[in-house]
């Protein structure tokens, strides 16, 4: 008796607690069971063993209950007359029930049970395809081409060919010009010394270094020049690459990761563009120079990290901006930026390409320029191919920063080392910087007056810094297509180069950009130039803007 | 669990012909009959047994034995007890109980968001500063068959190095992938090289699209389709830009990308940047690749079920960490049958396969036609460096007007570019000697010469017979350190790689063969390596001092059960030690 109630108790209450839908059973077969109806609920274990006998069902349909669990139950009842039990009555209607009834029961709750545990609604299977509908499938397939065509006088498609060194004189495409396109400013891609310096390491060292800065590829060479750049950046180390625009592309995926936060001026070159791309950051952009949008942005984030403080304190914040920016010869407000920094904490990134070698007393950059520590800058990068007229790039700041690079930064672990000679002259150029820093005074000087002189053209606006090596001339009023623009200008290039002046449209990938700047010549200033040749050069480029626009 | 002798038999089966040179014997797969194979599976091998024989016109010896059970074990053992003394040592600097040797942040900036992920640090504080001084060390002469190196110390465990001024002499360089002993400082090429950075300078302060497409860079990319046997050719600064900055111009979203689990970082990044849908095929394996291309004809891109715009297979000739040699023969069966793309990234294997070097396309005996994009690079082979991209003339006047990197990124240097086209010429003969297919035949020899004897020596070695580089397997941490220090102390200068470079159970030696070797060097080298096996079978050695040459041990095939049972005991017990005491180690100076 004891081991049969517990469980009992557990499915079943008592008859006085529940009404006959209480049961458990479907209610047609509570009420088939009931018989007679409610006036039998006072003694319902008596009559169980006759009625059954009434029923007229085949014997061998009949639930079998053994004779010993009736007796057990009418003992029960019997015992416990207060308790009446709904289970031994429910023993009993099953035991009465016709066979086809328990069957059709049985199956509609095998049904609801099914209901129950099957979705509502089937996805249709796709049926799995045939062998033969595959492979037509795959006869069918056709791919786009590898490259869509290019049209034969795409822009871009034939290049100026330069004969000879692209230095002060150039001759492009069998035409001597002087040049104003190459980005060398300080004039030391012909210099004697960088020469010598660089013939020495071939003789030295051969050309290539035959492996990675890991693998045996890490020349004495390399290990003075990074010395010396951060001697000469006053900073605490630096890192070369054997490529200027991986230095950079390289550099803010090795610190910037998934989740992270880098806020990008809308006018950051390509370099970076690809760099935050291979960091698969958030990207906040803002306005070009414009400190009041990028606080704007920097506040949003801040409530934002007030609303969720644990995401806030995993998550880095950049700023990534440039020196002297490549698509529009503007420089940064760096004050503003370190202030910004400080109050919103977020590290600056700073990519000094055309800057390094320019700005600055000592042609140490922007934060020469604008006094600013240096360490206050979290990185620095910049390329060895505009002032040092050599190859490569390098990134400095403090050890705690820049060494992280050295397993970190993808062009520096995974590429070949800088040719050594290509170091060597890097080094030379280094020295002719220290040894005369009036040069970026000079330098400042003739970039401020062909800025002067080109002021005023009519049809072409001159865009950046009068103290920028590199600026740009914009149409002042675009012909509405862009394609048109370029054609228009590059007629003005075509015509300067023909009167000796070597020119060149700045040239973007339209697609690609993400913001993509407005056509336009990029002209560049170096030391070598002299009054004479820029007082031509500005003349040249009026008449001839004169001449196409009007 | 450990391959027998039988196991041994059947990395190289059927020598006979296996060996012979230059394709004479067609169809060279007897070897993947089913006995082989079965012999294979039952040693517990992975073993490249190819089923389109009929493709291939020499002989494709590949092995890559399966890690032994006990040696991974032990491995994961001492990367564990590696971690724990990592947190042991944490704790201690941040109890201020051992000196902290690394640089911290600015303490205006404390406040900041930490700039590194912990792991990240964890793992170069605690493992990889152990065995730093293997890797970057300096070198001051010419990268060519032995090196002069810069002798460094460490006072701070690795944390610092101090240049003591001495200089090691003439290390046999097994590092640098001097494939064809380009890299030297006399020579026509110097001498050409130097001519031109006479007249040229060194600096080019342009891109190729605005003002830095000199008359070199003309001259170089027409001898490079020459060499390449392609319409046209372009020429890169940077070898690893020529990946990541050409092929986001040419696939892009809507298009797949099928890639070798093992390709370059270079082609990951490129691919990434592209944002087309990447898909990774198991290296090598046909199968594998297989089943990708059709899944992805037949159900198209998914959620949208588009059919994809275009796919591009993404495979390199040699494998710089496997050594391995890519299918190039069934791939382009498997390319032509789907109509699918394929890039070649021939970075290690131009130059330094086929008869006459001009890669894995002339080693299969194939068509350069077939395939779509052949990328290179100059680093290696040629002395110098850079990147190339060759094929169809539509291809490459696509890439003139769109590739990244000739719109934004400095042209080559002129003298290095004066390397390229010096070294190429000698390759092709077309200086006036046969110096160029002497060097390409002298690799071919020097590599099958090396794989010969370290495989006779009984060390487990990854990759291709034909292929020069050659990883010997080191599987555990503390011997990545051991095998490099005592390599060096030898004076022979070898590339070891672990973790996150290899899997973690498979670090390895890397050894790069050069035509510039000479066989007394490469004998110099292997002879080297019988004396820690010596050490390693005498039990007496087993338990002297010398630690670090009982660590240098090889899980070799050749070993007895009983004797790796007993090595094996005393190897966890040594291990263990040697951690404790690599420390006092590497103070000094290598």
């Amino acid at each position: 008796m004891d081991t049969w109630r517990p469980p009992v108790q557990g499915i079943c209450l008592p008859r006085s607690a529940s009404g006959p839908a209480r049961t458990g059973l479907s209610p047609s077969l509570t009420a088939q069971a009931r018989g007679g109806g409610d006036q039998r609920a006072a003694a319902p274990a008596q009559a169980p063993p006759p009625r059954a006998r009434d029923v007229t069902v085949p014997r061998h349909a009949r639930v079998d209950v053994p004779v010993a669990f009736r007796k057990e139950a009418q003992r029960l009842t019997m015992a416990n007359a207060a308790e009446q039990w709904v289970l031994v009555e429910m023993v009993q209607a099953l035991y009465e029930a016709p066979a086809y009834h328990l069957i059709l029961e049985g199956i509609l709750i095998l049904w609801i049970i099914r209901l129950l545990f099957s979705k509502t609604y089937k996805l249709q299977e796709r049926s799995d395809l045939t062998l033969k509908e595959k492979e037509e499938l795959i006869e069918e397939w056709q791919p786009e081409p590898l490259v869509p065509p290019v049209s034969k006088d795409h822009p871009a498609l034939n290049y100026n060919i330069v004969s000879g060194p692209p230095s002060h004189n150039i001759v492009v495409n069998g035409k001597e010009c002087i040049n104003f396109a190459s980005f060398n400013f300080l004039g030391l891609l012909d210099n004697p010394r960088v020469k010598a310096a660089a013939l020495a390491s071939l003789k030295k060292y051969g050309v290539g270094t035959c492996g990675p800065r890991g693998f045996y590829g890490t020349f004495d060479v390399h290990l003075d020049l990074e010395d010396r750049l951060a001697k000469f950046m006053k900073t605490e180390e630096a890192i070369i690459y054997s490529y200027g625009f991986a230095t950079i592309a390289s550099a803010i995926p090795a610190y910037s990761k998934r989740g992270d936060i880098v806020f990008v001026d809308r006018a950051a070159c390509f370099a970076i563009q690809k760099g935050l791309q291979a960091s698969r950051s958030d990207i906040k952009i803002f306005k070009h120079n414009d400190m009041a949008d990028l606080e704007r942005l920097l506040k949003e984030q801040e409530i934002e990290d007030q609303k969720n403080p644990r995401k806030a304190r995993v998550t880095r914040r950049f700023i990534v901006v440039e020196g002297i920016y490549m698509n529009t010869g503007t420089i940064c407000p760096l004050p503003e930026l370190v202030k910004l920094k400080y109050k919103y904490k977020a590290r600056i990134f700073l990519e000094e390409s055309l800057s390094f070698g320019v700005l600055g007393e000592h042609g140490r950059g922007v934060t020469e320029h604008y006094g600013i520590n240096i360490d206050d800058i979290d990185l620095i990068s910049a390329n060895m191919e505009n002032a040092l007229a050599s190859v490569g790039g390098f990134c400095c700041g403090r050890s705690f920063v820049i060494d992280h690079q050295r397993l970190s930064g993808q062009g520096y672990c995974f590429s070949a080392s800088l040719p050594p000679l290509l170091a060597a002259a890097a080094i030379e150029a280094l020295n002719i910087m220290e040894e005369n820093p009036g040069i970026f005074a000079v330098l400042k000087e003739k970039c401020r007056k062909i800025h002067k002189a080109l002021q005023g053209i009519s049809g072409l606006r001159v865009m950046g810094e009068s103290f920028s090596p590199a600026f740009h001339l914009h149409l002042e009023e675009s012909t509405g297509s862009r394609e048109k623009d370029v054609k228009l200008l590059q007629e003005i290039v075509n015509q300067c180069m023909n009167r000796s002046i070597a020119l060149t449209q700045a040239r973007y990938l339209d697609k690609e950009e993400k913001c993509l700047p407005p056509p336009s010549i990029r002209v560049v200033v170096t030391v070598e130039q002299t009054e004479d040749e820029l007082e031509r050069a500005a003349a040249t480029i009026k008449e001839v803007a004169q001449a196409v626009l009007l | 669990m450990r391959p027998g002798p039988g196991g041994c038999c059947c990395r190289r089966p059927v020598r006979a012909n296996g060996c012979v040179a230059n394709g004479e014997v067609r169809n060279g797969y007897v070897r993947s009959s089913a006995a082989v194979a079965a012999a294979a599976a039952a040693a517990g091998q992975i073993h490249h047994v190819t089923q389109n024989g009929g493709l291939y016109k020499r002989p494709f010896n590949e092995a890559f034995e399966e890690t032994p059970m006990l040696v991974a074990v032990l491995t994961y053992v001492g990367y564990g007890v590696l971690t724990l003394f990592g947190y042991l040592r944490d704790f201690l600097r941040h109890w201020r109980i051992e000196k902290c040797h690394h640089a911290t942040e600015r303490e205006e900036q404390k406040d900041f968001v930490s700039l590194y992920q912990d792991f990240e640090n964890f793992y170069t504080r605690n493992l990889y500063m152990r065995i730093r001084d293997n890797w970057n060390r300096p070198i001051c002469s010419v990268p060519g068959a032995k090196v002069d190196i810069m002798e460094r110390q460490s006072h701070d465990y690795n944390w610092s190095f101090k240049y003591t001024g001495n200089i090691i002499k003439g290390v046999i360089n097994m590092g640098s992938y001097n494939y064809l002993g380009f890299a030297r400082n006399t020579g026509s090429c110097q001498e050409a090289a130097a001519k031109v950075l006479e007249e040229y300078g060194v600096g080019v302060c342009s891109t190729r699209q605005e003002i830095g497409n000199l008359d070199k860079h003309e001259e170089l990319e027409k001898l490079v389709a020459r060499f390449l046997g392609v319409e046209a050719a372009m020429t890169y600064g940077m070898g690893f830009a020529t990946n990541s900055m050409n092929i986001p111009a040419l696939v892009g979203k809507g298009c797949l990308i099928l890639s070798d689990e093992l390709n370059h970082a270079s082609l990951v990044l490129g691919a990434r940047l592209s944002g087309a849908t990447i898909r990774i095929f198991k290296h090598n394996n046909m199968q594998s690749l297989e089943k990708l291309l059709k899944d992805a004809i037949v159900y198209g891109q998914p959620r949208t079920r588009r059919p994809w715009k275009k796919i591009l297979i993404l495979v390199e000739g040699i494998y710089s960490m496997e050594g391995s040699i890519v299918r190039l023969p069934e791939v382009i069966a498997l390319k032509k049958k789907y109509k699918a793309y394929l890039y070649l990234d021939e970075a290690h294997s131009i130059g330094a396969l086929g008869p006459t070097g001009r890669g894995v396309v002339e080693y299969f005996g194939l068509d350069p036609e077939d395939v779509d994009v052949m990328m290179g690079t100059f680093t290696k082979s040629f002395g110098a460096s850079g990147g190339y991209i060759g094929g169809k003339k539509e291809l490459i006047d696509y890439l003139r007007t769109h590739s990244h990197s000739a719109v934004y990124a400095t042209s080559l240097s002129p003298p290095v570019v004066e390397q390229i086209i010096t070294s190429m010429k000698c390759i092709m003969g077309q200086d006036g000697t046969s110096l160029g297919k002497e060097c390409v035949q002298q690799l071919a020899e020097n590599t099958r010469y090396f794989r010969r004897r370290l495989k006779e020596m009984g060390f487990i070695i990854y990759g291709n017979e034909d292929s020069p580089v050659v990883p010997l397997m080191l599987y555990m941490p503390a011997k990545i350190g051991a095998f490099g220090r005592e390599m060096l102390k030898r004076n022979i200068g070898v590339v070891v790689v672990g973790f996150p470079a290899t899997p973690i159970i498979e670090s390895r030696a890397r050894f790069c063969l050069s035509a510039a070797h000479t066989k007394e060097i490469l004998d110099t080298v292997s002879r080297k390596f019988h004396f820690p096996k010596r050490m390693l079978c005498s039990k007496s050695a087993c338990l002297s001092d010398e630690i670090n040459h009982l660590l240098v041990i090889m899980v070799s095939t050749h070993l007895f059960a009983g004797e790796i049972s007993h090595l094996l005991i005393l190897m966890v017990f040594k291990h263990l030690r040697y951690l404790l005491v690599i420390q006092s180690r590497s103070s000094q100076c290598y």
